[in-house]
């Protein structure tokens, strides 16, 4: 790894970490629940990650279980982002959804 | 082959619609967009890295990769749109552990790759440096997720079911345990540090996954029900960072910048949290409290019966509801909405619901099981709403609350010193449903219970919610 790249990348973390501890200031009670449970659906980005081991653990040939763990990561992965989203859409379903009478 | 700059723009689009989508997600109008944001920035991501393999090398895992795509989908759908509408919170808990393990596994899977392939050549240098380092913080940080997800998951459940014994889920730190939780961490920093030095040694691999199992079990094992909220937002947090992590191995900006944010805005939710109920973060995971010590009952209190409460139900022009953690227990919402129902269209009675903001086990939790039996949302007050109309309220009928309506909190010492309250005991009369006169989380007699206004329903929620419905039908 060329040092720029890391340091590139040290400079997104950093500056990712700041943007977040910005992002979020006041919450209302009844959102921490949905708000928590949208940012966990994101924390399942690493998909991107099983994708790509899945993929190149495949070609390898030798490297099956590095293929399996991938797998298996992505099915978790999966697991997490598509229920993580359902799931709040939900929670925010219903709340909204009392808001304007019981629709 | 795609141009890596087009790669980098996807994610780049991707990683804005989860800036939006955080934002957006934390106002009760946008909240809903906010989700569909970043739902549409994991499909963006998504779409980028499968068309970059597919225009790159061309994918050979195709079965593969869809079957996991589909698998994983087709779980998730059924389980978020199978789950009651009570049992999210443990819904959020598992997920969450998932997203830590896949961290984790994508981790396990890069180095193992050099283990198992012999022709594949060990990068030297900084490289490896960063490679292992970040391979193992992500393990470590992912799999204590996991385990401790799970943890809390039970922990919120209440306990296992096992060959048909009911389990329930226990809650153990002595305060030696703090160093132990510390050595071992340190433990882990040093397995990485080794691990440099022999990248391929899977005995190293191996004993920094089992001391991060270990230490997730631990770290959630001290820490009672009533918490559960507060670590389930930090193990949240945690999941992001794990994430990161995972990033710096694989060079994606996405993971970095996509786990990052979850891990700072994790972090922030966390205290909020914590304020929301008056405890601070280091107090919650490392000093368990309310377990040993807790006040011996000298008091006494007779108490009530179903009828005795209806008749003083006719006659009340203002009834305010009280949910608490009981209510969620003995799942009476239901009960509690027929028995509202019933005195407005009897008796002709106000009644109103007030919503302390951390009853329950999650925030908001009131409002979600309140919702999901039909209590029109305009009839949940928020406690600082509330509170002003308590004097005028005839009757405060509280369901398995206790800390949250403590007057002890408004005194200057004690556990519960300045927490925000409910204000019961200014109502002209105040019934409390509770199975005992037992101290609640906190470890604080509630004096609320002996006052002379107050009637003592002693039972389950459910059951004594459905003996004053049947009491008040009768009159």
């Amino acid at each position: 790894m060329e040092p720029t790249v890391l340091i590139g990348s040290v400079t997104l973390f950093v500056m990712s970490i700041f943007l977040g501890f910005e992002l979020i200031t006041k919450v209302p009670a009844t959102l921490h629940t949905p708000l928590m449970s949208g940012a966990n659906a994101i924390s399942g980005i690493s998909i991107v990650g099983a994708l790509l081991g899945a993929n190149v653990a495949y070609e390898g040939g030798d490297t099956v279980v590095s293929g399996i763990l991938a797998f298996i990561a992505l099915v978790l992965a999966m697991i997490n982002v598509v229920g993580g989203f359902a799931v709040t859409n939900r929670m925010l379903n219903m709340i909204a959804g009392k808001k304007r009478g019981g629709q | 082959m795609i141009d890596d700059q087009w790669v980098g723009l996807g994610y780049l689009l991707s990683a804005t619609l989860f800036i939006f989508g955080l934002k957006r997600l934390s106002h009760p109008r946008t909240a809903p967009r906010g989700n569909q944001l970043g739902a549409m920035g994991m499909l963006v991501a998504v779409l980028t890295t499968v068309l970059q393999m597919e225009l790159g090398d061309g994918i050979e895992g195709w079965i593969l990769i869809g079957s996991g795509l589909l698998l994983g989908g087709l779980i998730g759908w059924v389980m978020a749109v199978r789950v009651e509408m009570t049992g999210m919170p443990e819904m959020v808990a598992l997920f969450n552990g998932f997203g830590g393990a896949a961290s984790a596994l994508v981790a396990l899977s890069e180095s193992w790759k050099y283990i198992e392939d012999d022709t594949l050549e060990i990068p030297t240098g900084l490289e490896l440096e960063v490679m292992v380092v970040a391979a193992g913080l992500s393990a470590l940080v992912g799999w204590m997720t996991l385990t401790g997800s799970l943890l809390a998951m039970l922990k919120l459940k209440g306990g296992v079911e096992l060959f048909g014994k009911w389990i329930r889920t226990p809650t153990w730190g002595p305060s030696w345990l703090n160093p132990v939780k510390a050595l071992l961490f340190l433990s882990t920093l040093v397995l990485i540090y080794m691990s440099i030095q022999e990248p391929t040694e899977t005995n190293y691999l191996f004993a920094i996954i089992g001391i991060s199992c270990l230490l997730g079990i631990l770290l959630v094992l001290p820490i009672g029900g009533a918490d559960m909220p507060v670590v389930v937002s930090l193990l949240n947090s945690l999941s992001g960072i794990a994430a990161a992590f995972t990033g710096f191995i694989i060079s994606n900006s996405v993971l970095i910048v996509a786990g990052s944010l979850v891990g700072a805005s994790g972090l922030i939710l966390t205290f909020i949290m914590c304020k929301a109920m008056n405890r601070e973060l280091i107090d919650v995971l490392f000093k368990a409290f309310g377990g040993s010590d807790k006040e011996q009952l000298t008091r006494t209190k007779v108490g009530s019966d179903a009828d005795e409460v209806a008749m003083m139900v006719d006659g009340a022009q203002k009834v305010i509801i009280v949910p608490g953690y009981g209510m969620a227990v003995s799942q009476c919402q239901h009960q509690v909405k027929e028995f509202a129902d019933l005195v407005s269209e009897k008796f002709d009675t106000e009644v109103k619901y007030a919503i302390h903001p951390v009853a329950g086990r999650m925030p908001g939790h009131m409002n979600v099981l309140l919702a999901e039996a039909n209590v029109p949302y305009d009839q949940l007050i928020e406690m600082d709403e509330i509170n002003p109309e308590m004097p005028e309220a005839d009757i405060a009928l509280i369901i398995g609350a206790n800390d949250t309506c403590n007057p002890a909190a408004r005194t200057k010492e004690g556990p519960l010193a300045g927490m925000p309250i409910i204000d019961a005991d200014m109502a002209r009369t105040v019934v409390i449903i509770k199975r005992s006169l037992s101290v609640g989380y906190a470890g604080v007699d509630n004096d609320l219970f002996y006052m002379d206004k107050t009637m003592m329903l002693f039972g389950d929620g459910k059951k004594m919610m459905n003996e004053l419905n049947a009491a008040v039908k009768e009159l």
